[in-house]
């Protein structure tokens, strides 16, 4: 009775990257766009404190799908790391390529050493001076990294989203029409859903690349409003990357009730 | 440190559950990295002439608190450097001056200022003005063994409070006793003379202008009388650094503000070597 039966490895690891797979496919999707003046995340997200979208680091910030005690542990531990190299070194020597390197280190020996794989996948980007600068990293549960351009999409039916973001986006496009795209393709365009999508049921945040010190900002109440009424069809922002309206201003994104560190001397 | 600390160990710290401070992080995976980690051994000899910080003065006003201190430091009786800043930025709400051993205090600084970074990445919210200044008493008393050899660095921390719309400044003492001051404080060597002017000039209430005024006279007072305090250097175009506090945050004046106030008291000063004068008797009311 307790003799154990023979699995070979390629069946264990394949059963291990199919319940992966599918615990994370149980989520919802979320996408990362960068836009003209800076890098946008898109995650619905019916609570306003269980946050799938973090900061992480100045100019760096991490989004995640999958189980949410998981990829928590894995936000602070990236918050940690950060830290302590940035105290360790100076500011600027905290990247997103070192960050998405440990995560994939961490995944990845999560994923074979242990018996159950994290149920996770994240998007680490970084904002760059430049728009030539902006980076996004897409990690996977078994530590498979990937190098994006331009906007990402995670989640279980993260090709069809991609395949409509893929449509839908355009380098330098405003804002608005970045967030247009993200709902367009997190509601599955054209099957009828579109119409869900309001404000309370979407977490969205920006890397804006106008801020010194720490760029983050949560996007919410009136601005997020004033946002999507923009991006949704017959709004005046909705196609493409004609209107910039709502872009001119990166320093304009307070959410509401969030402390707003300016520019102070970096520690 | 080396490979040790970004190695699995250190992975294995971040992974597991903690508190959400920074410094106790490093305690527990990188102690290293903590400023009084190299303290050197009790009998060790601390050399005389380090780089001291000298005077940092505070004040409430009608809008918050405002915090200022000189730009010099010395090396025993030699000038170690003319620019150096005192006066930091700890978070949105709050800022925080050093007076004393310049190195340790500087890097007491900028642990403090991630520790409450730290903490509001990690919970999503900042810790309570009480809770920053409680923080800061525990790393000024972690400094307890080095300031017994002799590298003594105590803060003065001010911040605006958010519940109840004022400003609040907290001095602190070697052991990490935290002292919430009324109206005013000054630190470090000048600290004497410019309490006395402060006390002098301080009313209720001020507007920030008059209250930086207040400010950039307390800290000439204290370079008039104290040889280790800097005072404005019109050459050079070096001047105090002023933060102000309120409830739209933390903001530094710029060069070009806290020139036109600095010289506008040393033209002052032109006239009336001794500064504003006090009236002798209450006016009656």
């Amino acid at each position: 009775m307790s003799m154990p039966f023979y699995v070979s490895p390629e069946q264990a690891m394949k059963d291990k990257a199919d319940y992966a797979r599918k615990g994370i496919a149980r989520g919802r999707n979320s996408v990362v766009l960068a836009y003209d003046e800076g890098i946008l995340f898109v995650a619905p997200n019916p609570s306003s404190a269980l946050h799938k979208v973090s900061e992480i680091y100045d100019r760096i910030a991490f989004a995640a799908v999958g189980r949410y005690n998981e990829y928590e542990n894995l936000r602070v531990a990236g918050v940690r790391f950060a830290d302590t190299r940035g105290y360790q070194y100076a500011r600027e020597d905290v990247t997103a390529r070192g960050l998405a390197n440990w995560y994939a280190q961490v995944l990845g020996s999560i994923f074979t050493e242990s018996n159950k794989p994290y149920e996770v996948e994240l998007v680490v980007a970084e904002v760059g001076d430049t728009p030539a600068g902006d980076q996004m990293y897409r990690i996977t549960f078994d530590g498979s990294v990937a190098d994006e351009h331009g906007f990402v999409a995670m989640g279980g039916q993260a090709e069809q989203v991609a395949g409509v973001l893929k449509e839908r986006y355009a380098a330098g496009m405003s804002i608005a029409a970045a967030l247009g795209a993200a709902i367009a393709a997190l509601s599955g365009q054209g099957n009828g859903e579109r119409s869900e999508i309001n404000g309370s049921q979407l977490e969205v945040a920006v890397l804006a690349r106008g801020r010194v010190h720490r760029t983050f900002r949560r996007i919410g109440g009136a601005r997020l409003e004033e946002l999507l009424s923009q991006a949704q069809p017959g709004g005046k922002a909705a196609e493409g990357k004609g209107a910039k309206g709502a872009a001119a201003d990166g320093a304009g994104e307070d959410a509401a009730g969030e402390p707003s560190p300016g520019d102070g001397t970096a520690p | 440190m080396g490979a040790d600390y970004l190695g699995g160990q250190f992975t294995a710290a971040c992974l597991s559950v903690g508190t959400s401070s920074f410094a106790d992080f490093l305690a527990a995976s990188a102690p290293g990295l903590l400023p009084g980690a190299a303290s050197a051994g009790p009998a060790a000899q601390v050399p005389g002439d380090l780089p001291h910080g000298t005077t940092i003065v505070a004040m409430d006003f009608g809008g918050g608190v405002i915090m200022a201190g000189d730009r010099r430091s010395t090396a025993g009786s030699m000038i170690a450097q003319r620019d150096i800043e005192k006066v930091f930025r700890s978070d949105e709400f709050s800022c925080v001056g050093i007076a004393g051993v310049a190195g340790i205090g500087l890097e007491l600084v900028r642990l403090f200022q991630l520790e409450l970074e730290h903490y509001e990445k990690l919970e999503g919210r900042t810790l309570s003005l009480e809770g920053k200044a409680n923080r800061l008493a525990a790393f000024v008393r972690g400094n307890l063994g080095g300031a017994m050899q002799g590298l003594v660095v105590v803060p003065l921390f001010a911040g605006y409070d958010e519940d109840t719309g004022k400003g609040h400044i907290f001095s602190y003492d070697v052991a990490g006793g935290r002292y919430e001051e009324r109206r005013f404080h000054a630190i470090g060597s000048g600290s004497v003379f410019a309490r006395g002017s402060l006390k002098k000039l301080y009313t209720d209430g001020m507007t920030e202008d008059d209250a930086v005024t207040t400010c950039m006279q307390a800290l000439y007072d204290a370079a008039d009388d104290d040889s280790a305090t800097g005072g404005p250097d019109l050459t050079r175009r070096i001047y105090p650094v002023v933060a102000v506090v309120t409830e739209n945050g933390f903001r530094r004046l710029t060069d070009d503000e806290a020139a036109e106030n600095a010289e506008a008291v040393v033209r002052e000063r032109m006239q009336s070597p001794g500064g504003p004068i006090a009236p002798l008797r209450q006016a009656s009311t």
